[in-house]
């Protein structure tokens, strides 16, 4: 467990989490904590719970038929899964950003501006001034500013991700959550998606799964490895990487299985 | 290889040739006969004049407007209708739940009912039933204006008659909107109700005018519906109240042909009423074709 007397109060934390989709078990016991203003990378062998608890955190898994969960999930001092929570609220707060690039078939602007909206903002020079600050702060406004009305279907893929970081950041979030981020781009553009993590982190939580050890090693602060549906071992990035306690963490980050 | 599978592939594909053809030769049969039959009765003032001495002259107005009218009834109660169930069938209840499969068995029952059994619903539960007992209430003592066939109850009819096709097409272009971009949407903070009037419908628009047009199309060429419940044998006026009773293309074409006091004088009317009949159809599918091709080429520009 986390010392709270010597360190600052987490973001996040999760305590013995248990998550089902039907009858079958996804998730065993997690616990973990996530500290403000850091990166926390998920990492672990596909099916191993890793993006299925990264959706835990904003309740996506609620939009999936016959799910269930156990545990508690405390962001600051809320516990999101309380019957009280309002998830539009939640959802608001941490932000979610795909694997596969996803923005609508709408203008560059309508595609940011999504968000606000939905959340009561009509002003025209108010929602400009969102657009244009979220597009900024996700290294895309000098490539975009000029054709804020093309449609974001004829931006590359590292613009179209890039692109729903934007419209993400623009609902004013304090988590971010990243589920492979940079899977389907190019080493340019993920480039790019990782240099950009590490701005963000200034003024945003943010938790990226990733199944690119090289890439959990260069943008995390902290890492989890998840096998199987468990947690097997978290800690910091360069402790996990360098001198991992479990035998399994070790099998995996030297690639002998995953 | 036996030479007698070669001349069995040969003739198989002689067949298949042979009855393609027959197709393409039946359409232009038609048309010809059609247009050849109607072109000279066919003008202007064919069309925008009322029939004449006993239907054995003048032009078909009153059934070309009769046609419109009923056609946009149908269609401002059926496509909504119709939209709304598919949103429902899709996106609140479970694919293999007990009333998702209750719906689509009704669905698909509708679908089947000859459109004859529409006409006979009509009359026996909208004018006898829900027509007469609104009289009841709002209409004077012994005065029928809502019990008694008119645009109204013809339009519901045809409504019904063409919910099945748009509760298919349309649920067809909702499926086909990709889940991603609901996610997308509900990560924001959107609520389902939300991303279903932000992003699904936006998106399935296309499918919404495909089923409309469908519906129009059938719509405009259905008689059996509206025998009962509507369709009048002939009207010197244009309709100005839904409780009026209209004219219509394709009745107009069955009266003339069957009814009229001079088939044989008719004939070039019957023929060009026939050849507006098929006109106004395919204007209304080449219009819905364009809108659907700008909005698929704004969707990519």
């Amino acid at each position: 467990m986390i010392d709270s007397s010597t360190m600052q109060k987490p973001k996040i934390s999760v305590d013995s989490l248990n998550f089902f989709y039907g009858k079958s078990q996804a998730l065993f016991k997690i616990s973990m904590a996530m500290e403000a203003q850091q990166v926390t990378a998920f990492i672990g062998p596909s099916g191993c719970g890793k993006s299925t608890f990264l959706r835990t955190l904003n309740r996506m898994n609620d939009t999936i038929d016959r799910t269930y969960i156990e545990g508690t999930v405390m962001i600051d001092d809320q516990n999101i899964y309380a019957p009280d929570v309002d998830v539009v609220h939640l959802r608001k707060r941490v932000g979610m950003v795909f694997q596969k690039s996803n923005p609508f078939p709408k203008s560059i602007f309508e595609n940011v501006a999504f968000g606000p909206r939905i959340h009561g903002i009509r002003n025209k020079s108010d929602l400009y001034s969102i657009v244009e600050k979220s597009l900024e702060q996700a290294g895309l406004w000098n490539e975009v500013k000029d054709r804020l009305n093309n449609n974001a279907l004829g931006l590359s893929g590292g613009q179209q991700q890039r692109l729903c970081i934007a419209r993400a950041l623009a609902v004013g979030p304090e988590v971010l959550l990243m589920d492979e981020p940079a899977s389907a781009l190019d080493p340019r553009s993920t480039a790019r998606i990782e240099d950009l993590i590490g701005d963000l982190k200034k003024n945003f939580t943010i938790i990226i799964v990733t199944h690119n050890m090289q890439q959990a090693a260069r943008v995390s602060d902290y890492t989890a490895f998840f096998f199987e549906g468990e947690l097997i071992e978290f800690g910091e990035t360069k402790q996990i990487f360098t001198m991992p306690k479990q035998k399994k963490t070790e099998d995996y980050i030297t690639g002998r299985f995953g | 290889m036996k030479p007698g599978r070669r001349i069995f592939g040969t003739g198989f594909v002689f067949i298949t040739q042979a009855s393609a053809f027959l197709i393409i030769g039946l359409v232009i049969f038609i048309f010809l006969t059609i247009i050849h039959g109607g072109w000279n009765t066919l003008s202007l003032e064919f069309i925008f004049s009322s029939p004449k001495n006993g239907m054995t002259e003048g032009g078909i107005f009153p059934a070309i407007a009769g046609t419109f009218m009923l056609v946009f009834i149908m269609t401002i109660l059926g496509v909504p209708v119709g939209t709304i169930t598919a949103v429902f069938l899709c996106e609140y209840v479970k694919k293999s739940s007990p009333v998702a499969k209750i719906i689509r068995f009704a669905v698909n029952t509708l679908a089947g009912i000859p459109s004859i059994v529409f006409g006979l619903f009509g009359l026996g539960f909208f004018i006898q039933f829900v027509g007469r007992n609104m009289d009841k209430v709002l209409s004077p003592p012994g005065e029928l204006i809502w019990g008694q066939p008119s645009l109204i109850w013809a339009g519901l009819t045809m409504a019904l008659l063409t919910l099945p096709t748009v509760i298919i097409v349309v649920e067809e272009a909702i499926t086909s909107v990709p889940r991603e971009w609901r996610e997308a949407s509900l990560a924001l903070g959107a609520t389902k109700w939300e991303t279903i009037i932000r992003v699904v419908l936006p998106n399935s628009i296309t499918g919404i005018l495909t089923g409309t047009i469908l519906a129009v199309s059938r719509g405009a060429g259905e008689v059996a519906p509206i025998l009962f419940t509507g369709v009048a044998y002939f009207l010197p006026y244009i309709p100005t109240r839904v409780t009026d009773q209209f004219m219509q293309l394709g009745y107009h074409i069955y009266v003339m042909a069957t009814q009229s006091t001079n088939v044989e004088k008719t004939l070039g009317i019957q023929y060009a009423t026939t050849l507006v009949l098929l006109l106004l159809t395919f204007i209304l599918n080449f219009i819905a074709i364009i809108i659907r091709y700008q909005l698929r080429k704004k969707r990519i520009a």
